[in-house]
């Protein structure tokens, strides 16, 4: 049976993670090759960067980043932020990514998608959609925002995963611009929502607190797979303690 | 020499750098003569079917890469590498593969209740007698592998596989015939348990 997936996530600016991460014992826990050698030994079942470096200069230093992973960890590696055309992905990829993360530049050319998955194939292209619960009266369900969650776009959240998904995105990142940063759980609808709507994975992401609520996106939220942030950077729990615990309350996991 | 045969369909280079860890002389080529003058050979590769054979065709591998299975060099099949073995494939039509094994490539059954592509980590069962191969030596029964594909080949001589994995149906997720062995998932991505895979390849 195909398990359920358990993620940690970096956000990387300048080829150096931010925000506080609490690793013991590493030679430099700023630098993300390593931090990915501690998830590999945990058996993460995947890692993803997430590329935050503001300018276009810098940028190379994540194809750097790359490449120094996939040098000594052997599994799935995804990178997303700042991904604006074929090229692009391409470097990505040839430094020795697997996936690629696309949001802002998926809304603004929906194109990209469907050349992408075309070229490089469905099963690296993952689109990432930051939804957000809309509040006016009169309207139900999720929102897209871009631009790392500053611009609403209008677009209805799930109308958008079901066109990327005829588009030929491979998976979805989807995450909870209301839940993300709470670490008060995940938000339960809105992934039941996508998952039961589309037939490609969907990685649940945002609001991450403890492992019951890693265990309610995946059993009542349906998602495939679980990202989480600072649960395991500030390690509050390894990679480890939350397949332990996933697999005595029958979630299926890699153990 | 190990040879990794390039064909224009994916990134090639956390191959090699599975394959470096336990051999010193791996090369990425797309050349017809290293393919031929290689002790062995490896075809990895992720997309469609119909542009992976086409690929293989312009460039005139697809003869070689048969050429050298005759022969009896090793060679190592990975993921769309396993399915190109077949006579032809449902994806994108009806296309013929290289032939070397009788069976098709085919979409999983139960489409519709099932998240396509599979994707993710799952077990392979050994299906077969006795000791079991040499390919699969110190991997455990039972292990988990990492998976991501859309379609899953079907055999005709049953014989042929190694092991079986499940996904709303039963799939040969790996084939032995010979001097030819191929599998569904990715041993490079699949941490330990695969790189295990690599270095028994390596050392057969």
């Amino acid at each position: 049976m195909l398990t359920k997936r358990i993620i940690p996530c970096l956000d990387v600016k300048d080829g150096r993670v931010v925000k506080g991460v609490k690793f013991l014992n590493l030679k430099d826990a700023g630098d993300p090759v390593e931090i990915a050698q501690v998830y590999d030994r945990e058996e993460a079942d995947e890692i993803i960067f997430l590329d935050i470096t503001a300018s276009f200069e810098k940028r190379q230093t994540m194809l750097d980043v790359a490449r120094r992973t996939a040098e000594t960890v052997f599994m799935p590696l995804t990178v997303g932020g700042g991904i604006r055309s074929l090229e692009d992905i391409r470097d990505l990829l040839n430094a020795g990514t697997d996936k690629v993360s696309i949001n802002t530049s998926a809304v603004k050319d929906p194109e990209l998608v469907q050349k992408a998955s075309e070229k490089f194939g469905s099963q690296c292209i993952v689109v990432a959609i930051d939804a957000k619960r809309r509040d006016e009266s009169g309207k139900s369900g999720w929102e897209v925002y871009i631009n790392g969650g500053r611009t609403p776009t209008g677009i209805d959240a799930v109308e958008w995963g079901k066109k990327v998904e005829g588009l030929g995105a491979g998976e979805i990142l989807l995450t909870s611009m209301d839940m993300d940063g709470t670490k008060n759980g995940y938000d339960i609808e809105l992934t039941k929502t996508f998952s039961e709507s589309l037939s490609i994975p969907i990685i649940a992401s945002g609001g991450a607190g403890n492992l019951e609520h890693l265990r309610e996106v995946l059993v009542d939220g349906k998602a495939d797979a679980a990202l989480a942030a600072s649960i395991f950077h500030f390690r509050e729990y390894s990679v480890r303690e939350t397949k332990e615990y996933l697999k005595t309350k029958g979630v299926e996991v890699r153990i | 020499m190990i040879t990794i045969i390039d064909y224009g369909m994916g990134n090639l280079r956390s191959v090699q750098k599975a394959f470096e860890l336990f051999y010193p002389n791996v090369r990425i080529s797309s050349s017809c003569e290293d393919v031929l003058s290689s002790n062995k050979i490896v075809l990895p590769g992720v997309g469609a079917f119909g542009k992976a054979m086409e690929e293989l065709r312009k460039r005139h591998l697809a003869k070689a890469i048969k050429e050298a299975i005759e022969k009896g060099r090793p060679f190592l099949g990975i993921c769309l590498g396993l399915q190109l073995l077949f006579s032809e494939s449902e994806e994108g039509g009806r296309v013929k593969g290289l032939g070397v094994l009788s069976g098709k490539v085919r979409k999983f059954k139960n489409v519709g209740k099932l998240k396509i592509p599979h994707m993710g980590w799952n077990r392979i069962r050994n299906v077969t007698d006795g000791a079991g191969p040499a390919i699969l030596n110190g991997v455990p029964e039972g292990s988990y592998m990492y998976f991501v594909h859309s379609y899953v080949v079907e055999p005709k001589d049953k014989d042929v596989i190694l092991c079986e994995t499940d996904y709303g149906e039963t799939f040969a997720s790996g084939i032995e015939n010979d001097n030819v062995r191929a599998f569904q998932f990715h041993p490079e991505k699949s941490q330990s348990v695969g790189l295990r895979i690599i270095k028994n390849f390596v050392e057969l």
